[in-house]
């Protein structure tokens, strides 16, 4: 081995991060000869690759948001799983506990290990393996909440708070804006575990991704899609759960609910404002992402002397992994876009 | 505390003005006095008094956390009391409460202490608070309060709950003040509707529209409009009668206590709209020197000598017990002709109608008035027939601004915007060249382009960045921005020795190299001219 100084087979190339001696992409946002993808997110897993080294799940994710010849050439791996990429480069992939199937991607190389996190989360989640702790030389982290002001309560607290507005406004439709991968399924199970007993009705665009985890053997109990529900027996959503994404809180679909209560859930609800943009009524603050003070205690659990950031707010968190310390930089990544939350 | 801090995040969130009006409703019906009443002055905007200064909420926070986290928190927040609530990090030996106080023990507590003493019971109550809470206390004791409700359905609200007009309370509200126990106690039925009589009130001001040349001109004649030069200073409403004197500002602010000569001056029972200015041996002072004595509570003597207080007076609503509204401008100018003429002159002036024949004259106006570099913004046209209404009615009043100045500026450091803008390098610093063939930064702006161009600059600063000075990205100076701005002044607070009035971006110089944007030369040459 001459030069294995992390830089020098793991660059930043427009397409992405890319593993030199591999000639392979993380994440790559174009279509690529091999991408290693994390998780099903759209920005993460774009369709087109000749090869996709991701968790069965996510491969099953891509098949049902794009087609099923959009992931060709995939390669389902499992947890632990470690896969030869040629060249002495060696890829397996950890929990990351960010959604169904996301992965820490762990590649070695010449004695030395990158973890590219992806998106993470360190909050309990029944819908997901947890995320498992990778010790590390570089870790390649994201920074989605990577502020101080980002500090995300437990998810039982918010369902409370959702359980108490139905038995206080028991007239009107708790129409709750989720998006469709992770969190929608996500809130149900917290429901459920918050004693929520009825059946939830579900936007359409909710539906083939709620099902695919159904055929992966989560439970989210019984549930109904809205549209198969006549206009004239919409009264029985008063005082109940109706989820939807996020663009169909405020538009003409939700008009034709009983009395509609607009809610969205997400990490971003913490803002006011951010609330207020989507003309939500109340805000529940449920993240798939790290937040402020999980985003630096993994960086510093992993023990990884080189700390590389990805996306999100990217300066607050070099600067404070930097004061602890630890080589920050961010890598300026092309066509990462706020993940939708 | 709990409560009112309850109320706001429900009507924070709550997206009807109806839905608001009855949430806010309910609350004063079943709160207790005072709470209910500082908290109707709370959201209705009326509080008089700050109970701990902005700045010490910012202080005690950058003692707290690292400055440059914080300024990064404040960038992407947009607002410094949710950023503060939300990344307040409670003290290492809090001081333990049994219950958190309510709003009138808090207001109370506060009002009584000194500075110090401020200072750790706003660190107790920071500590023992949630978010929303500690929200609602930095909201509440900066007067900052925004969730979406105007003063006139807060009025609304307590019209409903009397089951009167809108008109009884609009009467009422400036004559009456917080707590406001009076009222409540009208509105519960126990007592008559308070007498106001006697009580000096604001009238919310007659305001114009900018003219449109190409409509507008053809209703203007020398017969029927007057025209006058729109000054560049406050627009105040003294209302005064045997027994007290009140200033108010635009928005219906008591601000007679920063101006105490002009009080002292007012020995009249009437009230009069005018611009506040400064005015030294009859000359006219700049926006710079009034600006001094704008926000003091209590001016100093020297200040006040320093820097005299003068209204040009240009209408007149009511003298002794006459209303003068009803009356066409042609009347209530000439009453204010009388009225102005026997007043100390260097407190008092009436307005000059200035004669004029054609719209060439107008359009010559106000080519003066831009000659005068910002002393006066332009030109006001009224129309001689209309009588003074509150708002802004249609063809009654123009303003005609000056057309602004422009000057190619060099970009230099750029910011993140706040709240919707905070993915966006959108704050931009722009300098002239000095002699030495240094940029000297010469201001600010964050507006005059389309969300298109905001994307493009974005890419442009990524692209070439320089060094980082906490939030602040130097960039590489090669950008030039058309700035227009309304008027330059001389100020020693700025390094370039200049401060721009009202700066806007009006075109981003794609093409323009850097070396080819204006001197600083050119910026003092303007100055001067007003000058001379
Ligand atoms: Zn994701």
């Amino acid at each position: 081995m001459t030069d294995v100084s992390p830089e020098s087979w793991m660059q930043v190339r427009p397409e992405g991060l890319y593993c030199k001696p591999a000639d392979a992409f993380v994440d790559p946002h174009r279509p690529v000869g091999r991408a290693i993808v994390t998780h099903g997110h759209a920005d993460h897993a774009r369709s087109g690759h000749e090869t996709v080294f991701a968790t069965a799940e996510t491969v099953a994710i891509m098949r049902t948001r794009y087609t099923d010849d959009a992931v060709t050439g995939a390669q389902p791996m499992t947890y632990g799983e470690r896969k030869d990429l040629g060249n002495g480069v060696t890829l397996w992939l950890a929990p990351a506990g960010h959604i169904l199937g996301s992965a820490q991607a762990v590649i070695e190389f010449g004695g030395r290990r990158i973890v590219i996190s992806g998106d993470y989360k360190r909050h309990f989640d029944p819908t997901c393996a947890p995320f498992e702790l990778v010790p590390c030389d570089v870790f390649v982290t994201e920074a989605t909440f990577a502020l101080p002001v980002f500090s995300h309560p437990p998810i039982e607290h918010e369902m409370a708070k959702l359980m108490r507005s139905m038995a206080s406004l028991p007239d009107r439709t708790h129409l709750v804006g989720v998006y469709a991968l992770g969190k929608c399924q996500r809130v149900m199970a917290a429901l459920r575990e918050a004693g929520y007993p009825h059946p939830f009705f579900l936007h359409g665009a909710l539906v083939r991704l709620t099902q695919l985890y159904e055929g992966l053997g989560y439970d989210f109990g019984s549930w109904q899609e809205v549209s198969k529900i006549d206009r004239s027996d919409r009264d029985q959503f008063r005082g109940r759960v109706v989820l939807c994404p996020p663009s169909a809180l405020a538009d003409r679909w939700s008009r034709s609910l009983p009395d509609p209560l607009p809610i969205m859930a997400s990490g971003w609800m913490q803002i006011r404002a951010r609330a207020r943009q989507r003309r939500a009524e109340m805000a529940l603050i449920v993240s798939d992402h790290a937040d402020w003070a999980d985003l630096l205690e993994t960086a510093r659990e992993t023990g990884a002397g080189d700390v590389w950031i990805t996306h999100g707010r990217v300066e607050a968190l070099e600067h404070a992994l930097k004061q602890q310390g630890i080589r920050a930089k961010a890598l300026d990544l092309v066509g990462r876009e706020e993940e939708p939350e | 505390m709990e409560r009112f801090s309850n109320l706001l995040d429900d009507l924070y969130f709550t997206n009807s003005s109806r839905a608001k009006e009855s949430i806010l409703a309910d609350y004063l019906r079943s709160a207790p006095d005072p709470d209910r009443g500082w908290a109707l002055a709370a959201i209705g905007g009326t509080l008089t008094f700050d109970l701990f200064k902005r700045n010490l909420a910012r202080t005690l926070m950058t003692e707290r956390m690292d400055p440059e986290l914080f300024a990064l928190s404040y960038d992407y927040v947009g607002e410094l009391s949710e950023t503060i609530a939300l990344a307040w990090p409670v003290s290492d030996n809090p001081k333990r409460l049994n219950r958190l106080p309510s709003l009138s023990e808090i207001i109370n507590e506060f009002n009584s202490r000194g500075k110090l003493g401020i200072r750790d019971y706003l660190i107790e109550l920071l500590d023992a608070m949630t978010p929303p809470q500690r929200w609602a206390l930095l909201k509440l004791g900066t007067r900052g309060l925004r969730i979406g409700m105007s003063a006139r359905s807060v009025k609304r609200t307590l019209a409903n709950m009397k089951n009167v007009e809108l008109d009884v309370i609009e009467e009422l509200w400036h004559g009456v003040s917080p707590p406001y126990q009076e009222l409540f106690e009208w509105i519960d039925d126990r007592a008559p509707m308070p007498d106001i009589s006697k009580r000096l009130t604001y009238s919310p001001v007659m305001l114009a529209h900018p003219i449109d040349v190409e409509k507008d001109f053809s209703r203007i004649a020398p017969h029927s409009h007057q025209a006058e030069w729109k000054w560049d200073g406050i627009r105040v409403q003294i209302a005064a009668n045997a027994s007290d004197v009140k200033i108010f500002s635009r928005k219906g602010d008591d601000i007679s206590h920063s101006f105490p000569d002009l009080v002292e001056a007012v020995d009249f029972d009437a009230v009069i709209d005018g611009e506040l200015l400064i005015s030294r041996d009859g000359e006219i002072g700049s926006f710079n020197d009034l600006q001094q004595r704008l926000n003091k509570k209590k001016p100093t003597k020297a200040l006040v000598q320093k820097l005299p207080a003068h209204v040009i007076a240009y209408d007149i609503l009511r003298e002794g017990n006459t209303n003068l509204r009803p009356l066409p401008l042609s009347q209530r100018r000439e009453a204010l002709k009388t009225f102005i003429d026997p007043r100390d002159p260097g407190r008092f002036s009436l307005s000059r109608v200035l004669p004029f024949e054609t719209h060439a004259d107008l359009s010559a106006l106000r080519q003066k008035a831009a000659d005068t570099g910002g002393l006066m913004e332009g030109l006001m046209i009224k129309n001689l027939s209309s009588d003074y209404v509150s708002g802004r009615p249609k063809h009654a009043w123009y303003k005609w601004k000056c057309d602004p100045h422009l000057l190619d500026a060099v970009l230099m450091y750029a910011q993140r915007g706040h709240g919707k803008r905070s993915s966006y390098y959108s704050d931009y610093t722009f300098g002239l060249w000095a002699g030495d063939g240094q940029l000297l930064p010469i201001g600010k702006a964050y507006f005059g382009f389309t969300d298109e161009e905001l994307k493009q600059l974005d890419t442009w600063i990524r692209n070439h960045k320089q060094q980082r000075f906490g939030p602040v990205q130097e960039v590489e100076k090669e950008l030039v921005f058309e700035v227009a701005f309304d008027s330059a002044q001389t100020s020693s607070r700025h390094k370039s020795g200049y401060a721009l009035r009202f700066p806007r971006i009006s075109r981003i110089r794609w093409d323009k190299p850097a070396a080819e944007a204006n001197q600083l030369e050119d910026l003092a040459q303007l100055v001067d001219r007003k000058r001379n």
